[in-house]
């Protein structure tokens, strides 16, 4: 299969501003985002997992310019989304949707499902308005709720039917990419499983994009074609679904592996147990950001940063970013803990 | 049978503005203070649009023989030094009080709200200049700021209204501001944005519509303010002109009868009291009502 580019990005960086002093002068920067670049190509499903703060969610945010960029490129179909004006991007704004993770928060709770759906098509110019209330209806339809239940406010809906209102109206616009933004995080087990196979479902019928941002390792490998791990605003290692969870080289990306339960009460199983709490992404450290809870860390990977590359251990596209992780991988160092 | 129930929910189910007011309305009625309130308010409404139709006298009829009576069957809150009805003077001047409590808060109001959703939705510069702005407003007292107003503009009735309502724009900007805020960091805020909405649209129809409850309060209270400094400022003569029956202007001209006609300050005054009450305790009645949260 030919694979074609849909979204590069490349050096994405956003520094979030610390105000402070008599005049609000800029005393610092939170660097959420540092310097991150990957593609994206049509029809598949790239996951970005991690912590907590380490830039999942400001890297959507980013790429649609919910949050202008400090620095880098977004190229969307060849066009270069950081650098056109306000009211270009709002054309683009029918191609890239999000789906938030807090479903409560995501629908304002004045707007029946109807008008919620009616207004994106409304500002996109989607359809002419006696066209609009047939295709709401139909959109319903596909998301798997009801066409009575188009008049009703939010609060008459539980969390998961409410994802899937989140869900028809980014669908309402026929976007090319859509950035699921912990979608399923809030949900209950059961119905995380059935949104995922409605977002499954909804990518082989539209040939939809997924950028899916999440930190549930269980779900990413459940939906993803390839996963991005992100530490501290920067991205540790990049691989297919199975490259990743078969043959992971950071020392981070094991760390996080180790994590997922195995429902097995007899397996024995490696548990990395990282020392230490994320440093603060104000100031993070020299060299390897990841240094400072690393086993395996050396004087190099404090002063020296490492760039993403292949070994001769990994599989074509496979990336990480770490300087011995061919020793480690080989059993030629040995973790420090 | 699924059918059936889906028709009664259906029926059943409503608007969560209904719902809201429903909820609002028994909140507001259990506080018997603020109906209390709301009465009197409504009272001196109806006063103020009809009183001068049904009484038909001059409110500045002179009757020299007459002046300085005591509360009487035919004065019933007697006369002034010229003799005139006080009484008459009282009902004609609920309508310009009101006036002045409405049209100010409307004006501030207005631009109150705009400043403060500019402010907290742009933030950066704009916030920061605004707000200080706002800031030296509320660094001057209420009244002293109407009066520097008046004085620049001039005493009328026209400018007490433009003067008060100039020195509410700071609390409506900080209250709307500070709501603005936190609507703004909602999800659907973003939704509608990544959807490309303008931003004209995302603070009239998304943010302005869930920040009313507020507005409303403060406007309440506002009103009262708003009544207090303009018979404050027409008390010293720089409100409406004599011989409007304006009552902090009555109370003025009653200052100097106080010893042997206390009459004439005594029912201005009560008035006054009266009216500023009944805005701020159905004002507080108002906010627990629309939004117990906001109770400290």
């Amino acid at each position: 299969m030919a694979k074609k580019e849909l979204l590069k990005v490349e050096g994405l960086k956003q520094y979030f501003p610390i105000k402070g002093g008599f005049l609000g002068r800029t005393v610092n920067h939170v660097k959420a985002l540092d310097g991150v670049s990957f593609t994206i190509y049509e029809g598949e499903t790239v996951s970005i997992v991690g912590e907590s703060g380490c830039g999942k969610s400001t890297t959507g945010r980013a790429i649609l310019r919910l949050e202008e960029p400090t620095e880098g490129t977004v190229e969307f179909q060849g066009t270069d989304l950081t650098k056109i004006s306000k009211k270009e991007m709002r054309k683009f704004r029918k191609d890239l949707q999000i789906i938030f993770q807090d479903p409560y928060a995501s629908i304002n709770p004045r707007q029946t499902v109807a008008s919620v759906l009616n207004e994106a098509m409304h500002i996109q110019n989607v359809l002419p308005p006696n066209q609009r209330r047939a295709r709401i209806e139909e959109l319903l339809e596909t998301v798997g709720l009801r066409p009575y239940q188009a008049d009703r406010y939010p609060h008459e809906f539980s969390g998961g039917q409410r994802q899937r209102i989140g869900i028809a109206r980014a669908l309402s616009v026929d976007p090319k990419l859509i950035i699921c933004d912990e979608a399923v995080s809030a949900l209950d087990v059961s119905i995380q499983a059935q949104v995922l196979n409605l977002l499954e479902e909804l990518q082989e019928e539209y040939g939809l994009t997924y950028l899916f941002i999440s930190h549930d390792l269980g779900v990413v490998r459940h939906i993803s074609d390839r996963i991005i791990v992100m530490y501290l605003g920067k991205i540790v290692e990049i691989a297919d679904k199975t490259s990743l969870f078969e043959n992971p080289q950071h020392p981070y990306t094991k760390a996080l592996l180790s994590a997922i339960p195995v429902p097995d009460p007899d397996a024995k199983k490696e548990r990395i147990i990282l020392k230490g709490d994320v440093p603060s992404p104000i100031d993070p450290p020299n060299g390897c950001r990841f240094h400072t809870r690393c086993p395996f860390a050396t004087d190099k990977c404090r002063t020296e940063e490492p760039q993403l590359r292949t070994s001769d251990l990994m599989k074509e596209g496979h990336q990480a970013a770490c300087h011995y992780m061919e020793d480690i991988t080989n059993g030629k160092m040995q973790p420090n803990y | 049978m699924s059918v059936q129930t889906e028709k009664v929910t259906n029926a059943t189910r409503s608007n969560p503005r209904v719902e809201a007011f429903k909820t609002f309305s028994k909140r507001l009625l259990k506080n018997k203070a603020a109906v209390v309130g709301g009465l009197v308010i409504l009272f001196i409404i109806i006063v103020g649009l009809v009183g001068p139709f049904i009484l038909k006298t001059d409110p500045n009829a002179q009757n020299l023989v007459n002046k300085l009576q005591p509360p009487s069957k035919e004065h019933w809150f007697g006369t002034d030094n010229f003799g005139r009805d006080i009484f008459t003077r009282i009902i004609f001047g609920t309508q310009l009080t009101l006036k002045v409590g409405f049209l100010s808060v409307f004006i501030g109001g207005i631009i109150g709200v705009v400043v403060g959703i500019v402010a907290g939705y742009y933030g950066g510069m704009i916030d920061t200049i605004t707000m200080r702005i706002m800031d030296i407003l509320l660094a001057f007292p209420g009244i002293l700021l109407a009066l520097a107003i008046v004085s620049v503009l001039g005493g009328s009735l026209i400018n007490v209204i433009i003067a008060v309502g100039i020195f509410s724009v700071p609390a409506f900007a900080r209250i709307v501001r500070g709501s603005t805020l936190q609507v703004r960091k909602l999800e659907y805020i973003d939704a509608v944005k990544a959807l490309g909405a303008s931003d004209g649209r995302i603070i009239f129809l998304h943010i302005l519509p869930n920040i009313m409850s507020p507005i409303i309060v403060q406007a309440t209270m506002r009103i009262a303010t708003a009544i207090l400094t303009a018979s404050g400022l027409a008390f010293l003569g720089l409100g409406a002109q004599p011989p409007a029956p304006e009552w902090g202007a009555m109370l003025n001209e009653g200052r100097t009868y106080m010893h042997n006609a206390s009459h004439m300050v005594m029912f201005p005054g009560m008035m006054i009291i009266i009216v500023v009450l009944a805005f701020n305790i159905f004002g507080d009645g108002l906010r627990d009502a629309l939004d117990p949260k906001m109770k400290q």
